[in-house]
């Protein structure tokens, strides 16, 4: 057990509690540094972490025996290896960059203290999950990060859609966890043990072993837990048809955004599956089913980027689109490139993310497009890293996005699973989509006419002061952000550009993720790409010669031709592909039918049980009905008290005549 | 013509019958009540005397003054009730003393 690894998953923690519990007695400042500091020295501990495991030094041990019964001891441990090592590095820097941003973003709001809590605690718990050795623990931090981006959705608890937003991420989560739970289930029933060496050591004996569902059919066990299991990360990863709680919970601060529901808590299930790759290697049928959800996410979340109009949903929808890409990764057994991905996406869909949120705030707290424009003049330093990071989502050769996206074309390419060629050509059609997107947003808000400064609903009235759409007033320009803010886009357009190029190699086809990732020899996605390999700038001089450069390039001129140079062919296209348009402008229904089917059964049945069950049956037949019986029973003792002395006299003669007849018959 | 056992125990039951037909006759005076009452118990007495002579046993006529004795108390505690309860109510009349109706 080495020092730093309790540090790295710790000292957020402490940070949290004195921010959160004292944050009264520390102040703003005190909170903001404290938790900066704990942050801080856990991104220090997890890069120690990481040279230390890149010389060997891997750990598996338990820390700390949590419960234990006759044969079954649940503990607190780490499992520290090249994954978790990576994974540590992503969320603490990260968080690092986010605990500095928000510094700037939350200085006027009167839940400072509150904030640096809850976003210092989401690290810990986000750490917990990564240095899982055991799937209890793993639940416990999965559990954990949905709980913190509960709160932080409904941050802003006076706002009413922000307690709807946090309430549907909780109970669509639920739904996700009820899959995950089973599946943990499962493991724990046919393995007998929740520790992950144990289990993965004992995955292939159980490799045929079917199971009976429902009493008739036969399925192989492990495509039973790896579906279940997967479904606990779609519900986390936000893949179709569970992502409907991510654009909604846009109604949380951006800097959560960044953090949370873009760069690392929704990417906790691709980072389980990939832990689970010894389990997930053994079921085709469960990889076919991961294959077809992703690539159903990465291509029709990307469409609805299109129509959407508030800044910070069309990065969301965007974050859909780009998890499913890594999630198609993930069934082309080429788990390594899903991590890769999902590493670089954690810088470049952070970046976009505080840049949009740098955006929010020179428009003082105005999200919508349309009232942007031409802010590249006022806002420089956010322009130029909105746009690295912007070139890196839509995989600009050399930039970071582009090694990691362009290698998941690749690997499902070569893939075989059934579903693969849909994949295929999904990840490919949504290269095109991500270019339209991202640079329809790029076009609106920095290039263009400024459309700010019209007077419109919420002005700066005092009235309207706690609630945070403001706008700019007329005369008002917008202006660059502070320090706090700038710095961190800074860094992270860096890390957005070098960290494809710098990691490529070790990542995918040295011996890195050795250890940690298993792939069954029938799946040759990364065996392939590895023979094509020859090295990065190979890589990306080659890209003028394939498809998804020339879609990404068509995708930013249909942007630009369509944003900047003939606006007015907008509303033709939106007339005549009316349906379709309003198609992708109500999200494909989803909500409708999730509100129709889901919550007005679910309220069907609950007026049932409560009209019929509850109202009749217990209240009307059990609770009511004893107490009529018991009346109507004595209604009819009552007219035998008539209260008048020659009835009783009579009774009492012909009581005592009866039993003289008793006596007195059996005698004769 | 002797008289036998059957004639006293016939007379007996005469005078029981009469008392209960007393008691479902009368339906107002609570005194007529007591004094069917009464009768009651000279019949059961009657029967008492007549077994005791006729099988030659004592006991039965030791029974017969003890029940008078209580015969006696119950009817002077009856009465002394009636008094109370006239004194209360005003009235003796059966049919108006239902209080106790349920």
């Amino acid at each position: 057990m080495k020092t730093a690894y309790l540090l790295a998953a710790f000292a957020p923690l402490v940070g949290a509690i004195v921010a959160g519990l004292f944050g009264r007695q520390v102040g703003r400042a005190g909170a903001h540094w404290v938790t900066i500091i704990g942050v801080a020295i856990s991104f220090a501990a997890s890069l120690w972490t990481l040279f230390d495991v890149l010389t060997g030094n891997t750990f598996d041990g338990p820390l700390y025996t949590w419960a234990a019964f006759d044969n079954l001891s649940i503990q607190v441990g780490f499992l520290i290896d090249p994954l978790t090592a990576t994974m540590m590095c992503v969320v603490t820097s990260v968080s690092l960059m986010v605990h500095i941003y928000t510094i700037g973003y939350m200085a006027d709001d009167p839940g400072y203290q509150r904030f640096f809590s809850y976003i210092s605690l989401f690290t810990f718990s986000m750490m917990m999950l990564v240095m899982a050795n055991n799937f209890m623990q793993l639940f416990f931090g999965w559990e954990a990060v949905g709980l913190v981006s509960y709160l932080l959705i409904g941050f802003w608890y006076t706002r009413e859609s922000a307690i709807y937003a946090n309430l549907k991420a909780f109970l669509v989560n639920r739904v996700g966890d009820f899959g995950f739970v089973l599946g943990i289930g499962l493991v724990l029933a046919y393995f007998g043990s929740l520790d992950y060496a144990q289990v993965f050591a004992e995955a292939p004996k159980l490799a045929d072993r079917q199971v009976n569902l429902w009493g008739m059919t036969q399925w192989s066990l492990m495509t039973v837990t790896c579906i279940c299991l997967f479904i606990g990360a779609m519900g986390k990863s936000a893949q179709f048809p569970l992502h409907v709680w991510l654009p909604d919970s846009m109604e949380g601060p951006t800097p959560i955004s960044a953090l949370i529901h873009a760069a690392t808590m929704v990417t906790a299930g691709i980072f389980m599956v990939s832990r689970m790759s010894p389990l997930f290697e053994l079921s085709d049928t469960a990889l076919s089913f991961v294959m077809v959800i992703g690539a159903i996410t990465a291509l029709f979340m990307g469409f609805l980027g299109i129509v959407q109009n508030d800044i910070k949903r069309v990065v969301a929808y965007s974050t859909l689109s780009q998890l499913g890409y890594m999630t198609v990764a993930l069934a082309a057994s080429a788990y390594s490139v899903a991590i890769f991905h999902l590493m670089t996406h954690a810088f470049f869909k952070a970046l976009l993310f505080l840049g949009a949120g740098s955006v929010i705030i020179g428009m003082h707290h105005d999200q919508d497009m349309r009232n942007m424009g031409g802010l590249r003049k006022y806002m420089p330093v956010t322009w130029i890293t909105f746009l690295v990071g912007s070139l890196a989502l839509i995989g600009t050769p050399f930039f970071s996005g582009f090694y990691s996206k362009d290698m998941i074309i690749e690997a499902v390419r070569y893939s075989d699973i059934p579903g693969a060629r849909f994949g295929y050509f999904a990840v490919l059609a949504g290269v095109f989509v991500t270019a339209l997107y991202t640079f329809r947003m790029y076009f609106l808000v920095f290039h263009g006419q400024p459309r700010w400064g019209r007077v419109h609903g919420h002005g700066h009235d005092a009235a309207g002061h706690d609630d945070h759409h403001h706008g700019l007033g007329p005369g008002d320009t917008p202006h660059e952000s502070p320090r706090v803010v700038t710095v961190p886009l800074v860094l992270l357009a860096i890390a957005s550009v070098v960290s494809g190029a710098l990691w490529i190699e070790p990542m995918l086809f040295g011996d890195f993720f050795a250890d940690s990732i298993h792939v069954d020899g029938r799946h040759g996605a990364m065996a392939t790409l590895a023979e094509h390999w020859h090295g990065w700038v190979a890589l990306g001089t080659h890209a003028l010669q394939t498809w998804p450069f020339w879609l990404a390039l068509a995708g930013v001129v249909t942007a630009w031709f369509l944003y900047m140079v003939k606006p007015g062919v907008l509303a033709a296209i939106a007339s005549a592909f009316g349906p379709i348009y309003r198609l992708l402008d109500n999200k494909y229904y989803l909500d409708r039918i999730n509100e129709i089917v889901f919550a007005g059964g679910a309220r069907l049945i609950g007026r049932g049980l409560w009209r019929g069950g509850d109202q009749t049956f217990i209240d009307g037949l059990i609770v009511n009905g004893s107490a009529r019986l018991t009346a109507w029973f004595s209604g009819v003792l009552r007219l035998a008290q008539t209260g008048h002395l020659n009835t009783y006299a009579i009774t009492m003669i012909i009581g005592v005549a009866l039993l003289m007849l008793f006596v007195i018959l059996p005698l004769l | 013509m002797t008289l036998s056992l059957a004639h006293f125990l016939a007379l007996a039951a005469i005078l029981f019958a009469l008392s209960v037909v007393g008691i479902f006759l009368n339906r107002r005076n609570v005194i007529v009540m007591l004094m069917s009452i009464e009768l009651m118990l000279l019949a059961v007495n009657i029967n008492f005397i007549a077994f005791s002579h006729f099988l030659g046993d004592a006991a039965g006529q030791v029974f017969v003054f003890f029940i008078m004795t209580v015969a006696a108390a119950e009817s002077a505690i009856g009465l002394a009730i009636l008094v109370v309860l006239f004194r209360m109510l005003d009235t003796v009349d059966a049919q108006e003393l239902d209080s106790l109706k349920g």
